[in-house]
């Protein structure tokens, strides 16, 4: 049963995920930084990239998602956007109160640099959904499978 | 709103579908029906975030529960209901189904929200914050302090399932096994 | 009555998810109720918050869109962020059931009782 899912799907499936894998990455980090101007943001496109990693795994089989990004480096990207949404938060004291828009924004509405903070936390807060529900996948599927094949 | 009574209907089907059948597998892909209808659900209720959101927080939740735990050679039956339980499920929530069906005529009617509080935000989101989409705006400046919440409950729920699959106890609980059987 | 249909309907499916969570005794199934009573509570949030023939809670560049012609957009971002804590709860069940899987070998949570660890 483990060595049929090491060896991955059939071709077709691998072709068409080597094509579609890097569209689906672009589609989740335009869902992200267009997250104050339409549906959408930091939430789904924390999930859409964690999905592109998913999708990589399950087509190839046998950890290759786990090669490229372990769980180490999971856990550091995690902390990385909690850290980050944070000072954000703290910098807003300085001006007025904790998650002040400290960057005022300039009437501009509507363009992509605009909103003050918002898209920079839209940022950290996709680090952290993708980086957190990619290492639970990391944790339940990938690595539990090769603890089988140890034993 | 015809549509949204037959997604509802389809909901429905789908949920006793899953809640019924035997075979497992099936079960799980009938909660996938119910997750897709209901992501065109809220398509249809002007809400499309949510609709972006929950689609494809369902495709994850469906890998999760079909490949974490229906991959191992287990049986893929399911083994029956309590039969208390299952009295007494029925007579309560037949109880809050009628008490709920009272209270919903002291709400709003459907479609016509009283929108007192809320109205501040589309009034003021362009000029508050710059952000055109008004739920972002809630969400990361207005409330912020929600998805500061959210984060420390995904911090958690990740943190636990580390703790929970760690396999340091490993060799203790293959004894206990072996002493089973 | 019409006007509460979609509420009661909703209700329902809340209860089929509590039934589940309440009769029966596999462990996946129980997962389920929690995942199908979770949908019905956003559902519930969602449908209050619809106004006939409002428009979404998005304003444009280019063309001029009257605040009170949009749809209620607070519980939109409250059920935003439930979504994703429901699949985090979601997780975090599958990784219980996975360590009672291999504690007792059965998802069958009556002879779990039986068997003493």
């Amino acid at each position: 049963m483990s060595k049929e899912h090491d060896r991955g799907m059939t071709v077709i499936v691998k072709t068409v995920t080597r094509l579609t894998v890097g569209l689906i990455l672009l589609y989740g980090i335009y869902i992200i930084l267009h997250g104050h101007l339409t549906p959408g943001g930091g939430f789904a496109g924390g999930v859409i990239i964690a999905l592109a990693f998913i999708n990589l795994d399950l087509a190839f089989g046998g950890g290759v998602s786990a090669k490229i990004f372990s769980k180490g480096k999971t856990s550091v990207v995690e902390a990385l956007g909690a850290v980050m949404f944070l000072t954000l938060a703290l910098l807003g004291m300085k001006y007025g109160g904790f998650f002040d828009n400290f960057l005022h924004p300039d009437g501009s509405a509507g363009q992509l640099v605009s909103a003050g903070i918002i898209p920079l936390e839209n940022i950290a807060i996709s680090l952290k959904v993708g980086a957190g529900l990619f290492g639970i996948f990391l944790t339940l599927i990938v690595l539990q499978k090769f603890e089988s094949e140890k034993k | 709103m015809i549509e949204l009574y037959v997604l509802l209907g389809l909901m429905i089907a789908g949920a006793v579908i899953a809640i019924e059948v035997k075979n497992l597998l099936s079960a799980v892909i009938a909660v996938g029906i119910v997750g897709l209808a209901l992501s065109i659900i809220f398509l249809l209720l002007k809400a499309p975030d949510v609709a972006l959101t929950q689609i494809v927080v369902e495709i994850v939740a469906v890998i999760l529960l079909i490949r974490a735990t229906l991959h191992r050679e287990i049986a893929l039956k399911s083994c029956g209901t309590r039969p208390f339980g299952a009295f007494m499920g029925i007579l309560f929530l037949g109880l809050a189904v009628v008490a709920a069906i009272v209270t919903f005529n002291s709400l709003a009617p459907f479609g016509a929200p009283l929108m007192t509080v809320s109205q501040f935000y589309p009034m003021n989101a362009i000029t508050g914050t710059g952000a055109i989409n008004v739920v972002s705006s809630i969400i990361l400046d207005y409330r912020a302090y929600d998805t500061l919440g959210e984060a420390t409950v995904l911090f958690t729920a990740v943190i636990g399932v580390l703790t929970v699959m760690r396999s340091v106890g490993k060799k203790k609980e293959e004894d206990v096994q072996e002493n089973h059987e | 009555m019409n006007a509460y249909m979609p509420y009661v309907l909703c209700m329902i499916l809340f209860s089929i998810g509590v039934y589940a969570i309440l009769a029966k005794r596999n462990i996946i199934k129980i997962i389920l109720g929690v995942v199908i009573a979770e949908y019905a509570g956003n559902l519930f949030l969602i449908l209050v918050a619809y106004k006939a023939g409002g428009r979404s809670a998005i304003f444009s560049e280019t063309q001029v869109i009257l605040p009170d012609s949009m749809v209620d957009p607070l519980p939109h971002a409250l059920v935003l962020t439930s979504i994703v804590i429901g699949l985090a709860t979601t997780a975090f069940l599958i990784a219980l059931a996975i360590r009672l899987y291999g504690k007792y070998g059965t998802f069958d949570i009556t002879r779990m009782r039986e068997l003493r660890g």
